[in-house]
């Protein structure tokens, strides 16, 4: 703690004697000594990290070594027959529309799931000390191992597992699901499963914000419950909606290691691709990978955001 | 609201107890499951109960170091809680005033916190290889005998680190934000009023009044840091920390030794959540009694 109250006592008196001359600079100066330290860690872990991937996608490689060039090699090779080949799919358009059809399944179930679980907290709760807890009880599992929470749920999903010869003895069906574990639906109840909660928060946000008289208003003149959801509580939430969604998107658009726990190994993601390419040092392609998802994940943002104002949402 | 509960209360309130059931149904399975008889296998029935499977944790897992992985996260963890704490903290107290580019740093940390981590992870990866890259021609050309056993800056503390404060600090910050935009500053000019120095109103009276939340950042940035994967992945260098040798066994391991070390990473977490969640209540309590005191 005494860092900070260095910084603090250093950045105040530094504050003290601008106020004699307070030209733009000297005036700013002390905030950005308290703000230096942050800026550099994503100066150092991020932003040079993103332009150097960018730089290294234009260059050449040879099995073992980096070699600096400007070629568009690696581009080519990732789009190799995705054209000519038409109407079928290249490997890479194939990994593309895989990953996506996890981001719409689970961007639409998590939405789903995420909004009126944010209702019920936000409006349905009573007292506050019974939401926070209840918020709580969401919140918990995220500060928890995301692999565990994965593998968790393989003892219930296997071929072996309690879902399926709970089935089988009851009658239901005679041999197990096979498509229960290791595959999209198990891809995606785990997705689903670990990242609902960065939709609940945000929207719960959003809610907790809504005056109640609205509400009333509506009910006053005459709104069904689903007529105020929809004309009332879906806009004035649309902020935290938008964040959440945002958040689910870009988690799953990268995720590797639940698509690749989850699906056997055997199911091509994205972020699965950069990860083994990255494994067999061929750096260069890597990169190329990481840019044109990078510029996708941006696409959907772009988009999203034109809905709303983050900065206004804090 | 009406007095009333509607028939919508009592679907939401079945919807709500399905989504706990879900969330935290697997977490027990994988909990019961650690304690699973000596025959027993990785899925139901149990045959037995025994702590077999946390002893053989207890004596490692053969060619994986599990208990070295295990303080190697321990120590890394403390210390992305340390800076996640400190550096958002300055931040969110360089954000209550106005200073050009602030804009900027934001958009960037938000972005930070978007940009697929594992784009995040192979970038800090590439930048460590260049690096090493560049050392190891600037020993050859000048033939500097200090750098001869130089192999890699890639290690624990520096990319690995600095990995999963990209994903550790955006949180922080932004509950720094949710913390001073909540924050009475009428406490500090009256303390400003009775002669406080900068200082003694930090110490004295803004720190007190939001040390709760201060507890909540050091929550995030150790568990965060405790369960990372995806941004360490490729930052990590030699050494693996717990959730990536966890994540290694996932595909090897085929006994309930893997459940027996998801039950005790978790019981870590746990402990940390729930002595976290107490000292908050804690803090608060004080607070509010002091404040009470002095109205």
């Amino acid at each position: 703690m005494s860092a900070v109250a260095d910084r603090h006592v250093v950045a105040d008196a530094e504050a003290k004697s601008a106020s004699a001359k307070p030209s733009l600079f000297s005036r700013a100066l002390p905030a950005w000594a308290q703000a230096l330290p942050l800026a550099l860690v994503f100066l150092v872990f991020f932003l040079v990290p993103l332009a150097l991937t960018v730089m290294v996608s234009f260059w050449d490689y040879t099995e073992y070594s980096l070699v600096p060039a400007f070629t568009l090699r690696s581009y080519v090779e990732m789009f190799e027959g995705c054209y000519d080949k038409l109407p079928d799919l290249c490997v890479t358009l194939k990994t593309y529309l895989s990953t996506l059809k996890f981001c719409i399944s689970v961007w639409l179930i998590s939405l789903g799931v995420g909004f009126f679980i944010a209702y019920f907290l936000a409006f349905h709760v009573r007292t506050t000390t019974m939401q926070v807890a209840l918020f709580l009880v969401c919140t918990v599992p995220f500060w928890t191992s995301n692999v565990i929470r994965t593998i968790s749920w393989i003892p219930l999903l296997g071929r072996n597992g309690l879902v399926n010869s709970t089935l089988v003895k009851a009658g239901i069906i005679n041999t197990p699901i096979e498509w229960l574990i290791f595959s999209d639906f198990s891809v995606i109840v785990a997705l689903v499963h670990l990242y609902t909660l960065f939709m609940i928060v945000p929207i719960f946000n959003s809610m907790m914000r809504i005056d109640r008289a609205l509400l009333e208003a509506a009910r006053d003149s005459g709104a069904s419950g689903w007529q105020t959801i929809w004309n009332v509580v879906i806009p004035l939430s649309k902020p935290g909606i938008v964040i959440g969604s945002i958040f689910v998107i870009t988690i799953v658009m990268g995720d590797f290691v639940t698509v690749g726990v989850m699906g056997g190994q055997q199911i091509a993601s994205v972020g699965k691709v950069i990860n083994t390419q990255m494994g067999a040092l061929q750096f260069p392609p890597a990169a190329a990978n990481s840019v044109i998802l990078l510029v996708a994940v941006l696409f959907i943002i772009a988009a999203l955001t034109k809905l709303v104002d983050i900065r206004k949402e804090l | 609201m009406s007095d009333r509960r509607t028939a919508g209360f009592y679907w939401l309130a079945a919807l709500f107890a399905l989504f706990v059931l879900f969330l935290y149904g697997p977490m027990i399975t994988i909990f019961v499951l650690s304690f699973q008889g000596p025959q027993g296998g990785l899925t139901f029935p149990m045959n037995g109960v025994s702590l077999h499977w946390f002893s053989h944790l207890w004596e490692g897992l053969g060619v994986v170091d599990i208990w070295a992985a295990f303080r190697r996260s321990l120590k890394l963890g403390s210390i992305v809680m340390v800076l996640t704490v400190v550096l958002s903290l300055l931040a969110g107290l360089a954000y209550r005033k106005r200073f050009p580019g602030s804009n900027l740093l934001f958009y960037v940390v938000v972005a930070s916190l978007i940009v697929p981590s594992i784009v995040v992870s192979l970038g800090i990866g590439l930048e460590f290889r260049l690096v090493d890259d560049a050392i190891k021609s600037l020993s050859d050309t000048f033939g500097w005998s200090f750098l001869d056993g130089y192999t890699t800056a890639m290690g624990l503390y520096t990319s690995g680190l600095g990995a999963q404060l990209t994903w550790t600090l955006p949180f922080g910050l932004l509950i720094c934000f949710a913390i001073f935009n909540r924050f009475d500053r009428r406490y500090e000019e009256a303390a400003r009023d009775l002669g406080a120095t900068p200082w003694q109103s930090f110490a004295h009276v803004v720190l007190p009044i939001i040390a709760p939340s201060v507890v909540g950042i050091g929550l995030f940035g150790f568990t965060l840091s405790w369960d990372e994967v995806a941004r360490s992945s490729q930052a990590i260098g030699d050494v693996n920390t717990l959730p990536l040798e966890l994540t290694g066994l996932t595909t090897t391991v085929t006994n309930p030794e893997i459940y027996a070390l998801g039950t005790l990473t978790t019981g870590v977490s746990f402990i940390v959540i729930f002595t976290a969640l107490g000292l908050m209540q804690m803090l608060r309590r004080r607070t509010a009694r002091a404040l009470r005191a002095a109205a």
